[in-house]
């Protein structure tokens, strides 16, 4: 109901008391809002937990979630508080006069550019840990995992309308399939044969854009098995929604044994394979340019 | 002198008739595409189906006769113009492809690599081919690939200066051609499965992927997989 003047109490006291009503079923709202959100809700939040970068991304949901609930959940029981006890009674009578509390402002502007400063620090580093949170950092990456001189080399080479991947460390074969080892460190070489696409593996955690005769790197680190899909994420044409494949996070053995055959059944294609490099340019002296030859790091 | 009613009342069913029309020539142009070809049971083998296209390097028809596209025929062996066509579920799908375009070097050469055809190989001119270096001979004209059903066949060019080259389809057998011959499982789903070409043919737009790469009915199509 309306705070009045003339009512039995102050005004004042009638504001504390609606404000302690207030403050009071935000605060139990928001602590079990955010118990479920961070024990049941996000055990189960995408992208899952298959890489160190899906994690880290989790993480981040997790901690969003969180730190905003409480702030949605101010508005809404705010909301619903006014509409329930100060809403119009009958008697048309004007509502209380209400002033500025400067110190309930100053606590809220606080409080509230506290969290969005901290947010945006917050969310910056995330965005670099781990080793570059799965994100394309372009040919010359600054954030790099501590034992970069052993990770597993992907190319992974965009074409309408199809990923292929070629293996360095296996010859430099080029497969349609994608299979990784768990428990290891993964480099993306990401590139393009001609328009602009997104290497998007969704389990995994990365995403990085595939540009023509430009190398995106992006690293991860597989932590479970399991099965991941990659998706196209930039619209590239007619069969834009049909690029994707699935690929696989298996144990070292079995990927180990999929490489090694997979490099023996390849063994004739491959060396009809430019040599690898970690881009690709058009062979100029074919009419046309449709020959992706050699390259130029 | 028709009452202000009247008047009124012709104006509009004329704007209700435009209206319709316009909708009509929208969603009919929204809704159309190249016919789907049923495939012909094989006499011989049981369970198979045959399919049997031609490529050309212009398709000769239609509103862009100078687009490279397929023609696919049906059972009483006449050719349309058009990449869809239908096959049962759990099938033996055996390919006859006449290819008369020429060809050239793959952008990518993992395509010249036969993937997903029953003996690992197709027939090329009765030769088993597993797969083509596209850098030599005439080259790789076109690609037939159904992505979902892991199916990748390299389609060898036929020499452009050929003295019988058929530059405007369709095409017939005394003109210079090769045959491609191979058999995939149709698999255990009912599903519109795309496929396409991988070699960017589309002379003329960007990175060669344009026009009748983009197109139903020339360099993109369906496998309709049906009960």
């Amino acid at each position: 109901m309306a705070i009045k003047s003339d009512e039995v109490g102050s005004p004042a006291a009638e504001a504390r008391k609606h404000g302690g009503r207030i403050f009071a079923l935000w605060f139990v709202a928001s602590v079990i809002v955010d118990l479920v959100v961070w024990f049941v809700w996000g055990p189960h939040m995408a992208p899952g937990f298959m890489t160190t970068t899906a994690a880290g991304q989790v993480f981040d949901f997790k901690v969003l979630t969180v730190l905003s609930a409480p702030v949605l959940l101010m508005v809404w029981i705010y909301g619903g508080y006014s509409l329930i006890m100060f809403r119009d009674k009958g008697t048309h009578e004007d509502g209380y006069y209400v002033k500025g509390n400067r110190k309930i402002q100053a606590t809220w502007y606080t409080l509230t550019g506290i969290l969005v400063i901290g947010l945006a620090a917050f969310g910056t580093y995330e965005l670099i840990a781990p080793a570059g949170a799965g994100v394309g950092e372009g040919p010359s990456p600054i954030w790099k995992p501590n034992n970069a001189g052993h990770t597993l080399i992907v190319q992974v080479i965009a074409q309408q309308w199809r990923f292929t991947y070629r293996w360095p460390q296996f010859g430099g074969m080029e497969t349609t399939s994608i299979n990784l080892p768990v428990n290891t460190e993964i480099q993306f070489d990401v590139t393009s044969l001609d328009v602009i696409h997104d290497f998007w593996a969704y389990q995994l955690g990365v995403k990085a854009d595939a540009n023509p005769e430009v190398n995106n790197v992006a690293y991860t680190k597989t932590l479970q098995t399991g099965r991941f899909v990659v998706r196209c994420d930039e619209l590239c044409g007619i069969w834009h929604g049909a690029m994707y494949n699935y690929g696989h996070v298996v144990s070292q053995s079995s990927f180990y044994s999929w490489a090694h055959s997979m490099e023996a059944q390849n063994a004739s294609l491959t060396k009809l394979l430019p040599k690898f490099s970690t881009s690709y340019l058009p062979k100029d002296n074919v009419v046309g340019g449709q020959y992706f030859n050699s390259s130029q790091a | 002198m028709l009452s202000k009613g009247a008047r009124a009342g012709f104006v509009f069913v004329g704007f209700a008739i435009a209206i319709g029309v316009i909708l009509f020539a929208v969603f009919g142009y929204l809704r159309s595409s190249p016919p789907a070809i049923a495939a012909t049971a094989a006499s011989s083998q049981p369970n198979t189906v045959n399919v049997v296209m031609q490529v050309d390097g212009a398709v000769g028809v239609g509103p862009h006769p100078t687009w490279v596209g397929y023609w696919v025929r049906d059972a009483q062996g006449v050719y349309h113009q058009t990449t869809i066509f239908k096959v049962p579920e759990r099938t033996h799908v055996h390919m006859t492809i006449y290819e008369y375009d020429s060809g050239g070097p793959l952008r990518n050469e993992v395509w010249g690599k036969v993937q997903g055809v029953q003996g690992g190989a197709v027939s090329l001119n009765g030769t088993p081919v597993s797969l083509i270096n596209s850098s030599a001979g005439n080259g790789v004209a076109h690609t037939f690939v159904v992505p979902q059903l892991g199916v990748t066949v390299p389609l060898y060019g036929v020499n452009g200066n050929a003295k019988n080259f058929c530059n405007v389809g369709p095409c017939n057998l005394s003109e210079a051609h090769n045959t491609i011959q191979f058999t995939f499982y149709s698999g255990n789903t009912t599903h519109n499965y795309r496929w396409q070409c991988f070699v960017p043919c589309g002379l003329g737009f960007l990175t060669g992927n344009g026009g009748p790469m983009q197109n139903l009915g020339y360099m993109a199509g369906f496998v309709q997989v049906v009960k």
